[in-house]
């Protein structure tokens, strides 16, 4: 606790923000898992993969046909979703019938895949992506100098994530869409196209990954490889929230990017692996996660 | 999992509960024989390579095909034997068959402690947990300072097998991986045999019923982790011996990709199975190395194709034909 | 294993076999990096280099077939050792060249050993080659972590950054890189204010940067490479740091990443390297004939090494007549190697070869004439201040 006292609150103030910062990813991506897993009972291991788009296509748009960031942000989530919904169409919609670790397996061979080819065709030192001139420069918060693209980047987040989890939770698509993830057959007879909901339900998850990688565009390197190891931390992210709730999904990621935030103050060496030691806690005081039901 | 094959191999196999079918027999003599004559056509470091990989997907196998429960993270467990049998063969000058056993041992270890763990979720679940946990793994590889960090442990000793036998001849070293990886493959046909054996695969076609009929089945769990732990360990130990290497890329999470892989396209729940597709993946490997990344995204091809219209895999469909568990 | 469908035939010179000298066939195997991040920095550029070397020396008019074969060893020790045992003992090849990636270069070094070959390392950064792990057949060319820490660490210092703070990459490689430039740092009058070991490979480099500038040095040690520079150099300047006042060293980047981050984010940055293209008329006109085969692309110091290496090797195949390791060997020790590209250098006992080493500083866009005109020259460290001293590498084969 010592080292604590080492640590001026000024520092630590900035280290929670810069947390938050990092939450905000692993809250759009977990929250993507959710949504798709909520409907489809797949864990899409492509999801990296689909983040790591979002940020090509951004940088591509930019590149090739001059489309700014504002613009990216809008029209990359819907290209990606809408490879995501070919691919739900193709491939995922084939496996509903068969166990779920087929659609483990399946997304997997495909984030090899979409990784193998953006490596082939851009190599892996990774391609700049410039901060929108509108965001440029920082505020002197007094305990830090945060640049306002970062700031963004919570804002963002933050309005994306409540605004789908009102979608999900407070509206009546999203009750429909809640009622069919209970019961399929009972809601397809009400008259409503259940398979039509799960693909766009996929495509609207990889939207939301898509999304995350645009605003990851401008800060940390477009990268065929930026999304591989990230998944591996949002799943850790999703096992320790539960995936019953999408709310949960929500708090889970910002809260523990804060954790981790922490930990590079504290203890840096650990903030590798500090989620993970998270993750085997929960499991053993509360294996199915801090909101999740009990399977 | 269940597939086709498998309920039809369920049936074969409780036609023939306890003697081994003679083609089985056949097949086990064959391989033995095969490899015998291998390595005079063959270059015996890659042939080293394929049956390592053999046991490894084998071990994979037992765990996923027969008690149903994919691990994303197998990876752990034959890096860290591999570590542990390169280091005790480096640092504590112990012969080749005590560093194998040393990093077998601490595979079987890890095993227990993340398998009791992980036993804890199911399904998919259970597939992130491994996945997450072998993360925890590769980073401790990554930072320990026993573990060379990015150098990983170099230029291992091959020894002298029960200080007598010199292992630095390919050839020598060769015929001790084929002892060691055939002994692994009939533990593994022994085990999915035994009575054990059946218990588990009726956990893993009917879990509630398995409880209901008094199982625990979280015991059952447990052991073929360990078990399943233990071989891939076995595995790495020994390949860390062949390649005088134990690097970070037997951590990585790819790697639990890759066995993955090989058990899915060989044919999951089937015998021989994971030896097939530990050849093709590591023949491809190997023989494709020039294409670079291409590897990987033929990999994902392989993969993807393998799920959509050929769940059985080879040997899967091939047992169908000749309708024989194989 | 068929890397032979990369292979080059560099040169078919049986018609010529009537010449003065016996045939000698010579297979170059260079191993390197091609799809990974140190792709441009070696890959497909060393190949071209090395055919460079073989054309300058005139194999086909000395009688000597030169072959050479490439592959990639996507920077993991196994694959290059697997590469390097099955060139060996399958394919023929006489001698491996480039390797970057340490953990690679030190596979391969084992195996070579094993196999009683020679070994021309240029990409690697490890000091161990000529170290604790140094073998026989041996060399390693162009640069180590020592060289750049000793001449990126001293040069700072003596320009008044006195305090110092560095993110480290928490594995071996970095921890080293930290080691060697707090030796060079504390020696030469200035102090090491603290440290934070980043995750490695890491994405999010703000909080590490944050603590470092907190920390109120005057410079702040970048003991990191690849991805993982680009990117703390990217947030510093993000983060403001540069612009209040502190400095970055890099203490292993190449032109190449100078590239990828662009003046606007590298400048200012101080580096040692040990050959820019534009540093004389030799190495512009040699640079020249490279940018013409790669596109474009200037040479790293890597492709030079890579160059020279290849060519002081040929010389010394032809000057012992045959491939016998211990002869070669010999002669490349005793011999200086002389080329437009690196200079005169020397091969000590260890296998270190010896040359002068650069500190450059990163232009500002302002200064900067066109493409690729990046660097200007601090100082020329000379070879015997540039290396450890051999008697402090504790390598074996110094008695």
């Amino acid at each position: 606790m010592f080292e604590l006292l080492g640590i001026p609150p000024q520092a630590l103030f900035g280290q929670l923000l810069l947390g938050l910062i990092n939450g905000s990813f692993y809250a759009l991506l977990s929250l993507g898992l959710a949504v798709i897993f909520g409907l489809l009972n797949i864990i899409n291991f492509s999801h990296g993969a689909q983040y790591m788009m979002g940020a090509f296509v951004a940088w591509m748009l930019m590149t090739y046909a001059g489309i700014n960031y504002w613009w990216a942000l809008l029209l990359v989530p819907i290209i990606v979703g809408a490879s995501g919904v070919v691919i739900e169409r193709l491939m995922i919609s084939r496996l509903y019938h068969l166990d779920h670790l087929y659609g483990l397996l399946l997304t997997f061979g495909l984030a090899l895949i979409i990784q193998g080819l953006f490596r082939n065709r851009f190599g892996v030192s990774g391609l700049p992506y410039a901060i929108p001139a509108e965001l440029t420069g920082a505020q002197n918060l007094g305990f830090m100098f945060l640049p306002n693209y970062r700031g963004w980047v919570v804002v963002a987040s933050v309005v994306v994530c409540f605004g789908t989890w009102f979608a999900i939770e407070r509206t009546r698509l999203g009750a429909c869409l809640r009622a069919a993830t209970e019961n399929p057959t009972l809601v397809g007879a009400f008259g409503i196209n259940v398979p039509r909901m799960i693909t766009l339900t996929y495509g609207f998850g990889v939207g939301l990954a898509a999304f995350a990688g645009v605003l990851a565009a401008p800060i940390y390197s477009v990268n065929p490889n930026m999304g591989a190891d990230l998944i591996i931390v949002v799943f850790a992210v999703v096992v320790i929230g539960g995936m019953g709730s999408i709310l949960g999904a929500i708090v889970t990621g910002f809260g523990l990017g804060i954790v981790e935030g922490l930990t590079k103050v504290f203890y840096p060496e650990g903030s590798a692996v500090v989620i993970f030691v998270i993750m085997a806690l929960v499991l053993l005081v509360k294996p199915a996660g801090l909101f999740g039901r009990t399977a | 999992m269940t597939s086709d094959t498998q309920t039809h191999y369920e049936s074969a196999a409780e036609a023939l509960p306890i003697g081994t079918p003679r083609h089985h027999v056949v097949i086990f003599g064959v391989l033995l024989a095969f490899l015998i004559v291998a390595p005079l056509v063959l270059y015996p470091v890659f042939l080293m390579k394929v049956l390592c990989f053999a046991l490894f997907a084998s071990a994979l196998n037992l765990l996923l095909g027969f008690g149903g429960l994919l691990s994303f993270g197998h990876a752990a467990f034959f890096g860290s034997a591999s570590y542990v049998s390169a280091h005790a063969a480096k640092v504590w000058g112990l012969t080749p068959e005590l560093a194998i056993l040393a990093g077998t041992a601490a595979a079987a270890v890890l095993g227990l402690v993340i398998g009791a763990l992980a036993i804890r979720r199911q399904g998919i679940y259970f597939a992130m947990v491994t996945l997450a946990f072998a993360q925890m793994v590769f980073f401790f590889a990554l930072q320990a300072p026993f573990t060379g960090g990015e150098d990983g442990i170099q230029a291992v000793p091959r020894g002298h097998l029960f200080g007598l036998l010199n292992l630095a001849s390919d050839m020598t070293l060769y015929f001790v991986v084929v002892a060691i990886v055939f002994g692994g493959l009939l533990a593994i046909y022994r085990i999915i045999h035994s009575p054990f054996g059946q218990v588990l695969k009726a956990i893993r076609d009917n879990e509630p019923r398995a409880v209901s009929l008094g199982y625990k089945v979280n015991r059952y769990k447990l052991a073929v982790f360990v078990m399943s732990a233990t071989l891939a360990g076995l595995a790495g130990a020994t390949k860390a011996l062949v390649f005088q290497l134990a690097s970070l890329t037997d951590v990585y999470w790819t790697m639990s990709g890759e066995v993955v892989l090989m058990t899915l396209i060989g044919g999951m729940g089937t015998i021989f199975g994971p030896l097939v597709g530990a050849t093709v993946i590591v023949a491809m490997q190997n023989y494709f190395a020039g294409l670079g990344a291409w590897v990987t995204i033929l990999q994902g091809i392989i993969f993807v194709v393998s799920v959509l219209l050929f769940r059985e895999g080879i040997v899967g469909v091939v047992a169908r034909w000749i309708k024989k568990p194989l | 294993m068929k890397l032979k469908t990369l292979a080059l035939a560099a040169l078919a010179t049986t018609l010529m076999a009537g010449s003065a000298m016996a045939q000698t066939a010579i297979k170059i195997g260079v191993l390197n990096d091609r799809s990974g991040t140190y792709a441009d920095l070696s890959g497909e550029g060393s190949v071209v280099a090395a055919r460079m070397a073989v054309e300058d020396f005139g194999a086909a008019d000395k009688g000597i077939d030169v072959e050479i074969v490439s592959a990639d060893h996507q920077n993991k020790p196994d694959v290059a050792s697997n590469i390097a045992r099955q060139w060996y003992d399958q394919d023929g090849v006489d001698v491996i060249v480039d390797v970057p990636t340490s953990s690679a270069a030190l596979a391969v070094n084992e195996i070579n050993r094993e196999k009683g070959k020679i070994f021309l390392n240029s990409g690697a950064a490890s000091t161990d080659l000529t170290g604790t792990a140094c073998a026989p057949g041996t060399i390693h060319w162009t640069y180590d972590t020592y060289a750049l820490a000793n001449g990126t660490g001293k040069a700072m210092v003596d320009a008044g950054y006195k305090d110092w703070f560095f993110l480290t990459a928490d594995y071996a490689f970095g921890h080293s890189l930290e080691e060697n430039t707090t030796k060079v740092v504390t020696e030469s009058g200035g102090t090491v204010v603290g440290s934070v070991r980043h995750p490695f490979p890491g994405t999010d480099f703000s909080s590490f940067l944050l603590q470092a500038q907190s920390s109120g040095a005057d410079v702040i040690g970048l003991a990191n490479a690849g991805g993982d520079t680009v990117n703390s150099i990217k947030q510093a300047s993000e983060f403001g740091i540069t612009q209040s006042g502190q400095a970055l060293a890099g203490l292993l980047i190449f032109i190449t990443d100078v590239h990828a981050l662009g003046l606007e984010t590298a400048q200012g940055l101080v580096l040692t390297e040990a050959f820019y293209w534009d540093l004389n008329d030799d190495t512009r006109a040699w640079s020249e004939r490279f940018s013409a085969e790669m596109g474009g692309s200037k040479p790293t110091m890597v492709h030079a090494g890579v160059y020279s290496s290849v060519l002081h090797y040929l010389n010394a195949v032809e000057a012992t007549g045959g491939k016998d390791t211990e002869a070669l060997m010999a002669w490349m020790k005793e011999n200086p190697s002389e080329d437009p590209v690196m200079g005169t250098g020397t091969v000590r006992a260890d296998g270190r070869h010896m040359h002068d080493m650069y500190l450059f500083q990163v232009k500002t866009p302002a200064e900067s004439t066109g493409p690729w005109d990046y660097y200007k020259l601090l100082a020329t460290i000379p070879a015997e201040e540039a290396f450890r001293p051999l008697e402090e590498g504790g390598c074996p084969l110094v008695e």
